[in-house]
């Protein structure tokens, strides 16, 4: 059985009747020990997602309909004292910023100490004993003097490492990361990266890694769903979707990477920005910045192909594959010539 | 730290100087103080010996020296209606003003922290709005009118509290008279702690649920849920925890309006402490009084901020680094 199995997860922000609809029939499986990564654009909701899966949407978000099953238990449906159980023990979270994620004014000691006695009857000098151990597993030195010390006294690399450990303290089943590594410093990204893939692994723990970085993605992730305005629209595994991408969103993504080979020449970039929450655009809704958009893509709503390499909503690649079986067009070796 | 604490006197020094500099010039300036010692019926040329005698003759800069000087040793005269030093004076009436200030610090804190907390994170309740109407009230009364009402009610109608005086105190090793260990003593001090805090509390209130509805939005509050606190400690601990920075702020400035509300509480319920001294001396123009009180008041400000200064190292740990730093 799958550990985490999401299906038809719709999330809306506002009131029931004139709710504002964000995320659109989310399904996806996460296996054990598996790393898969979610990407796209700001906006697309993906760290919305992030934080409907352990039911910590700030208000007014709700989910409107859906199931997210843990292990084959309804996350949606628990009751706070319930959810408060999964948090932390079954499901870990990563934030994005670890200048903002611990709170100033409490030491790093006593905000990890307390994250293990929430869920168990540890008492505090054991639970030192596992903080102090876990602290010198993300490669902290001197983990005995970062016990007593606040946060401010920490680099935003330490802080980062400190988050993980807190993350890995209870060995979850999943850690959710929301973007772990943006607002780090560009030559310490690799190292927190590398430093939680090996963590995940060591401790047979599953990633969801959300990120906006398509680079990132292939060092850690087996698997990629790439995120366009609330909705999936390519899901399939990493590599294959980076060598040859399918839709024509995550082409442009992997257009807009920049490169070294490339020194002098202006950055691609898809034309046009992510459509608001409040004014999408009927059908698909990529179609205002896509180059190969037909009639169709206005009116209706793609549905899930698999293309081959990966499960894709497009039109135009719907109508292809009916048409021939063949791949030789243009429009599918777009992205080959990028990595 | 001790240089903090060093500089800190130092700015004491310097402000209570000012204080001292405006103390006399209010006492040279209420009336003339040979007229108040000797009366109508004395020549001209008495007056001019005894003003001769007082050193009231002498330049402005020497008479202030000389007024430090005594001040320094606690000597601000003596006073004119109890014929003691001014300073014991005061310093009989102090305890009443802090026992009545204490009572309603700790009222206020009681009333304030639960109600501000509930009414950020449950701000729909009708509980919330209840509470945040009676803090609009409570913050336009003046506390005369509180004050009066309250004893009218309980006092006067209900007859459950008594109207006036500290009741029976218990004298500490002869120096410092509690009301706070006779069960008469707490009964008066029901009515005047509470209109003191009437105007305290929703200051508080108001205070404690904008920073909290801030904090809660606040990326460290999500993460504390998160890894699964309990809402309680995730409320009262990592929230609470960082708004005591501003409240301890603002509770270091409201210490002065707090020895103002005293005036008219304890003029109204005839309060034995300095707040009704300060305004029976005026009356009286007992101008040694006046300026005793005045510098008294002077040394519990300064002395309250420093302190609050360094609580605000044991809630700030950026705060504490500074401090050694330097």
């Amino acid at each position: 059985m799958a550990l985490l199995e999401v299906k038809n997860l719709n999330v809306s922000f506002g009131a029931k009747h004139n709710a504002v609809p964000v995320l659109f029939d989310i399904s996806f499986i996460l296996h054990r020990r598996e790393r898969i990564a979610i990407v796209g654009e700001s906006g697309a909701g993906k760290s919305t997602l992030g934080f409907a899966l352990v039911n910590l949407l700030s208000k007014p978000g709700h989910i409107h309909s859906g199931t997210v099953k843990l292990d084959g238990t309804n996350l949606t449906t628990l009751t706070s004292p319930q959810m408060q159980k999964i948090r932390g023990k079954r499901i870990a979270m990563i934030f994005q910023d670890p200048m903002v994620t611990l709170n100033p004014v409490i030491t790093i000691g006593k905000q990890m100490v307390e994250a293990i006695r929430a869920h168990t009857s540890i008492n505090r000098h054991d639970a030192k004993k596992i903080v102090l151990e876990k602290l010198a597993q993300v490669q902290i030195p001197a983990p005995d003097i970062r016990f007593d010390q606040y946060p401010h006294e920490l680099s935003g690399g330490m802080r980062q490492r400190v988050i993980i450990a807190t993350a890995l303290l209870l060995t979850p089943d999943i850690i959710i990361a929301d973007e772990p590594t943006t607002a780090l410093d560009v030559t310490i990204q690799a190292e927190i990266l590398e430093l939680l893939k090996s963590m995940c692994e060591e401790n047979n723990v599953a990633l969801i890694l959300i990120t906006h970085d398509l680079g990132v993605v292939s060092r850690v992730a087996e698997r990629t769903m790439v995120m366009y305005a609330g909705r999936i629209v390519e899901e399939g595994p990493t590599l294959e979707i980076i060598n040859d991408p399918q839709h024509p969103y995550t082409q442009g993504l992997l257009n807009a990477l920049p490169q070294m080979t490339l020194a002098g020449h202006k950055l691609n970039q898809i034309p046009g920005s992510m459509p608001s929450l409040s004014d999408r655009p009927n059908g698909c809704a990529f179609h205002p910045r896509c180059q190969y958009a037909i009639e169709k893509c206005q009116i209706k709503q793609p549905n899930y192909i698999y293309s081959g390499i990966s499960t894709v909503a497009c039109h135009v690649l719907e109508d292809m594959i009916s048409e021939t079986s063949s791949s030789d067009s243009a429009f599918l070796n777009d992205g080959k010539d990028v990595l | 730290m001790f240089v903090f604490l060093l500089r800190r006197l130092l700015q004491a020094c310097i402000v209570m100087l000012i204080i001292s500099l405006l103390s006399f010039v209010i006492q040279g300036n209420l009336g003339d103080p040979v007229r108040q010692m000797v009366g109508q019926s004395v020549t001209s040329e008495e007056v001019e010996k005894i003003r001769q005698e007082q050193g009231l003759n002498d330049s402005f800069f020497q008479q202030y020296g000389r007024y430090i000087k005594n001040a320094l040793h606690g000597d601000f005269g003596e006073s004119y209606f109890y014929k003691e030093p001014a300073f014991h004076v005061i310093m009989a009436k102090l305890p009443a003003t802090i026992e009545l200030t204490l009572a309603a610090i700790i009222l206020t804190i009681v009333i304030a922290i639960p109600c501000g907390v509930f009414t950020a994170i449950r701000p729909k309740n009708l509980a919330s709005h209840g509470i945040m109407f009676f803090s609009t009230i409570g913050l336009s009364t003046p506390i005369f009118i509180t004050a009066i009402l309250l004893l009218y009610v309980f006092s006067a109608l209900l007859q459950w509290t008594p109207s006036f005086g500290r009741g029976e105190t218990v004298s500490i090793m002869g120096l410092w008279e509690s009301g706070f260990f006779s069960l008469d003593g707490l009964y008066h001090l029901i009515l005047p702690s509470i209109s003191l805090s009437f105007i305290l509390a929703p200051l508080f209130i108001r205070l404690i649920r904008s920073e909290m509805l801030e904090i809660m939005e606040s990326e460290y509050i999500k993460y504390a849920k998160a890894k699964g606190l309990s809402s309680a400690r995730v409320y009262f601990i990592h929230a609470l925890k960082n708004i005591m920075l501003p409240i301890i702020t603002i509770g270091g400035i409201q210490i002065g309006n707090i020895i103002a509300y005293t005036i008219l509480t304890e003029t109204v319920f005839q309060w034995p402490g300095m707040g009704s001294l300060f305004i029976d001396s005026i009356n009286r123009v007992d101008t040694p009084v006046i300026s005793a009180y005045l510098m008294v008041v002077g040394v519990i400000f300064v002395f309250t901020n420093t302190l609050v200064d360094l609580v605000y190292g044991l809630f700030n740990p950026t705060v504490k680094l500074a401090v050694k730093d330097v």
